[in-house]
């Protein structure tokens, strides 16, 4: 499935969707999570949800602390554990628009249990897991999606670890909109996260991004400009290219784009269809 | 009208009593003994509007519990040893961001998976010590199946009250007692709700620190705000201001404290003269109280202070009995916990001595009626 095009509003007022009162952002120069939060907010914007009704929530991490910055109902809570305090805000008031900012380790390692069962429930909420391959909050360790080989600050050997694929996890786990983007495609992550936000039920969005301080120097890459770069040539293909490549020119990379689209009924529609309707009969 | 009498086990009474406080939200695990309250808010909360969810596992329950508390509705949550265990974290994160919930532990035999059907009561001091950091605690603990209902509805209006996370702490035998309980009407038990903040959405500060609690807005209804379970200012926001950090980690702490006598609760019999003190909680409590009834009728001198708030600790009604008592004597399901409060708070004016039971058995007036009758 092709991300379907659409205009881009090329100049845009972030503003209106930040709390500039609390910038400059603690993310590192070079770091990709200020580009992948832009594509969010032009996609709420595109969707024109009500900063009201917003709620993002998040784990621990550098992604996590994204829901400081955006002017939504914010929760910044306890390592892996977004998607349950989500779970319980999205039942309690279901008109909340949920937003979860996760990050690999926090999603894939420590809040892995969470994940899955969010993605069973179907529960309506859009999850971005900010993937950079490494724990850069605690200074460079190995994640669940370190590739094996690449050196961390707990893998000085080079892991050994073969590394977890976010969107097949989230597809097996039951996810109902499952897609990959990264922080070089950004009118792409943008598409992407548009048509996630229109969808109902579990929604999981893998963005590959860079981490220059700690992965990037540990592993001789040679800057923030050239890690992205890589991204773009070395690292993904889109779905539209996945037929005509070779399978040597896929070796090793990840497919971008939509790549798992169904429709099931969402958790807190079918708590009111069948648990509400038969309890108050 | 003649009050609805009704012969109900103790974890179904604890659900009523939420029911009756107005919880309108769950999140739990399973796990014995507590599982009954989860069955029981299962099958009730969908009648009247409320949401019931079986998450994944213990940890989630706690954060389902306070993401259900933060879009506005009375939050519970119920458990046992190994899974209070597992709600420390969130349940500190709950102290520090100041959303209140009330979390039932029904205690049974450890540590780790221990004995499950056997009653307990050694999770007293991981009730007060169980998550990191200083944190304000409010723990309460029921003895009889009429009180785990008009304890649990206490346990709540604190919650709200203080915007802070409560701990209802029973042992499994009370628990899993039958009793004839009186049934409340509406308006028989006071309800206190959550405060809402009747100020601008601009001016709204969720930790204002010109007030000791702030009041708290629902997510979703135009207060937009950040929750944060790092130290934070007043507006919410993390700090790292020393100042700032100190002066909140204080007022969680100074909230709590500066209304200890609203919070503490005792049930005292017999302790006008008594020269031998005793110092129980939950089933244990039961049998103490057994126990000064028959040394009374030999005429020894013996009475019982019986905590309904064990945490904040007792330390007023505890110090008054060590001024009157040669000892205190302190049955408990444990190997040592509270008795070494009470030693603390005695501070050498009278003799201390714990009773201590951890093979799943209840401790039996028989064992307390001897101490007694050995100090009279």
């Amino acid at each position: 499935m092709a991300v379907a095009k659409q205009k881009l509003s090329v100049p845009f007022d972030y503003d209106k969707y930040l709390r500039k009162d609390k910038l400059p952002h603690i993310w590192c120069p070079g770091c990709g999570h200020g580009i992948v939060l832009k594509s969010l907010l032009r996609a709420i914007d595109n969707k024109e949800l009500s900063k009201d009704d917003l709620c993002m929530v998040s784990g621990i991490g550098c992604s996590s602390r994204t829901p400081g910055y955006v002017d939504f109902n914010t929760l910044h809570t306890i390592h892996g554990r977004a998607f349950s305090f989500a779970t319980g805000l999205k039942l309690a008031k279901p008109s909340l628009k949920m937003i979860i900012a996760t990050g690999d380790g926090d999603a894939m390692a420590i809040g892995g249990n969470h994940f899955i069962h969010t993605c069973r429930r179907n529960i309506d909420m859009l999850i971005i897991v900010y993937s950079n391959a490494i724990y850069g909050m605690t200074g460079g360790q190995s994640s669940p999606t370190t590739p094996i080989g690449s050196i961390a600050t707990t893998a000085r050997y080079g892991n050994v670890e073969p590394p977890f694929d976010i969107c097949e996890m989230a597809k097996a786990a039951g996810a109902t909109f499952v897609a990959r983007g990264t922080a070089y495609h950004t009118q792409e992550l943008e598409r992407t996260f548009t048509e996630a936000l229109g969808h109902k039920g579990t929604a999981v969005v893998e963005v590959i991004d860079s981490c220059p301080i700690y992965f990037g120097r540990m592993n001789k890459q040679r800057g923030a400009s050239e890690m992205m770069e890589n991204i773009e040539k070395n690292g993904t293909f889109s779905v539209k290219q996945a037929d005509k490549l070779p399978d040597e020119k896929k070796e090793g990379k990840l497919v971008r784009g939509i790549l798992h689209r169904v429709e099931r009924p969402e958790y807190c529609e079918q708590y009111d269809k069948l648990i509400v309707a038969k309890a108050t009969k | 009208m003649a009050a609805k009498k009704k012969l109900m086990q103790g974890n179904e009474a604890c659900a009523a009593g939420a029911l009756y406080a107005g919880c309108k939200f769950y999140a739990g695990y399973p796990i014995t003994p507590s599982t009954e309250v989860a069955e029981i808010m299962s099958v009730e909360l969908p009648k009247i509007g409320g949401k019931f969810i079986q998450m994944e596992d213990e940890i989630a329950s706690m954060a389902a519990t306070i993401g259900g508390s933060l879009a506005g509705l009375k939050s519970l949550t119920a458990t046992s040893g190994p899974g209070f265990s597992l709600k420390q974290e969130a349940l500190g994160y709950a102290c520090i961001t100041e959303v209140p919930c009330v979390i039932i532990n029904v205690m049974r035999g450890g540590p780790s998976t221990g004995y499950p059907t056997g009653p307990s009561q050694s999770d007293i001091m991981q009730a007060k010590w169980g998550t990191h950091g200083d944190h304000p605690v409010i723990a309460l603990t029921p003895a009889y199946v009429q009180e785990i209902l008009d304890e649990t509805v206490r346990a709540f209006n604190l919650s709200e009250k203080y915007r802070t996370p409560v701990i209802v702490l029973f042992d499994e035998i009370v628990g899993h007692m039958r009793e004839p309980i009186t049934i409340p009407e509406p308006g028989d038990l006071e309800v206190v709700d959550r405060e809402k903040p009747d100020c601008t959405p601009e001016e709204y500060k969720p930790y204002d620190d010109t007030k000791l609690i702030a009041p708290l807005a629902p997510f979703g209804d135009g207060y937009r705000f950040h929750v944060t379970g790092l130290n934070h200012s007043e507006d919410g926001f993390p700090t790292n201001n020393s100042e700032m950090i100190d002066k909140n980690n204080r007022r969680i702490m100074q909230k709590i404290d500066d209304n200890i006598d609203d919070i503490c609760k005792n049930d005292e019999s017999n302790l006008e003269d008594a020269e031998i003190g005793l110092f129980a909680v939950g089933s244990t409590s039961r049998s103490a109280k057994f126990s000064v009834n028959a040394a009374r009728e030999k005429g020894i001198k013996a009475g019982l202070l019986r905590p309904l708030t064990i945490w904040p600790f007792p330390d007023k009604a505890v110090s008054e009995l060590a001024e009157k008592c040669k000892v205190i004597i302190v049955p408990e399901l444990n190997l040592g916990q509270m008795v070494n409060e009470v030693k603390r708070v005695a501070a050498g004016r009278c003799e201390v001595i714990g009773i201590h039971r951890v093979d799943g058995e209840p401790i039996k007036p028989a064992q307390i009626t001897e101490l007694i009758e050995k100090y009279s």
